[in-house]
């Protein structure tokens, strides 16, 4: 029973997340939001292997590790951002757009 | 015992995810950021994962958090008040995406549910390789058993994005062109 509420849990946070990297305008908090997300996979990884075996915590080591070495890369993209632009305010940076 | 911990932490978790998006100053979502973090830790722990638990501890809230929270007072944002939340089309699109996403995921995991997905029995497995080997031990065995080439890749990939944060985030130099 723990493992379908935590699902049902991991579910409501993703939602959470992807609602903040619409609706937000602030870089880092838009980035906050994805590792929100990352989170919710990560508790959906757990709580599924308790129904299908130790991979799911294998996998979740490994989404952790992608989330730390995402959060450097796209950190220092945001410092180069701010760097250029003086905001990190994600609607001001339009040059790929047309 | 168990249903009292897994409601408070599930409560902390959902409120400190509502306050990373409806928080105006940065700093303050970030410490929201924290709470959901370790309440998700305190549910790895209900869920018999004591290993990730810790290591969501001790990764997550503690390192990458503090890089957030490096990244923010170096670009001196913790004093930006101002609103930023996108308002019209923008905002009624995001919340049809989460309402449809949230229906697909719950359809999805409730279907899962009645169709009894997996092995029970495989989580009393994974307790006894615990009570064999460890916490640390139960997960190590298969890492570097069957996916020690994913481990020796991640290894790699941490690497490239060392390399990567530190070319991007070096200042320019004093002719204007980018360094690196």
């Amino acid at each position: 029973m723990l493992v379908e509420h935590a699902l049902l849990l991991s579910a409501l946070l993703f939602v959470i997340g992807s609602l903040g990297v619409v609706v937000r305008r602030n870089a880092i908090i838009v980035f906050l939001c994805i590792e929100l997300q990352l989170n919710a996979v990560n508790l959906a990884f757990t709580a599924i292997s308790r129904h299908v075996g130790i991979e799911g915590q294998v996998f979740v080591f490994f989404v952790m590790t992608v989330a730390a070495a995402e959060a450097a890369v796209g950190l220092a993209v945001i410092i180069s951002i701010f760097r250029h632009y003086g905001t990190v305010g994600v609607d001001k940076f339009n040059l790929l757009k047309w | 015992m168990t249903w009292i911990l897994f409601i408070l932490f599930s409560v902390v978790a959902t409120g400190g995810a509502v306050g990373v998006v409806t928080g105006r100053n940065p700093v303050a979502s970030l410490l929201f950021m924290v709470a959901t973090l370790a309440s998700v830790a305190g549910i790895y722990v209900l869920l018999e994962a004591h290993f990730l638990a810790a290591v969501q501890v001790i990764v997550y809230a503690g390192a990458i958090m503090v890089l957030f929270l490096f990244v923010i007072m170096l670009l001196n944002l913790g004093h930006d008040y101002q609103a930023d939340v996108k308002y019209g089309l923008w905002f009624l699109l995001a919340f049809v995406v989460a309402g449809l996403t949230a229906g697909a995921l719950t359809m999805g995991f409730s279907d899962a549910e009645a169709t009894g997905f997996g092995d029970v029995a495989a989580g009393e497995a994974i307790d006894a390789a615990v009570l064999e080997k460890g916490a640390v031990g139960a997960i190590a065995d298969p890492l570097f058993t069957d996916y020690v080439v994913a481990f020796e890749l991640t290894g790699l990939l941490l690497l490239v994005a060392v390399v990567a944060a530190v070319a991007l985030a070096k200042p320019r130099n004093r002719r204007g062109t980018d360094a690196g």
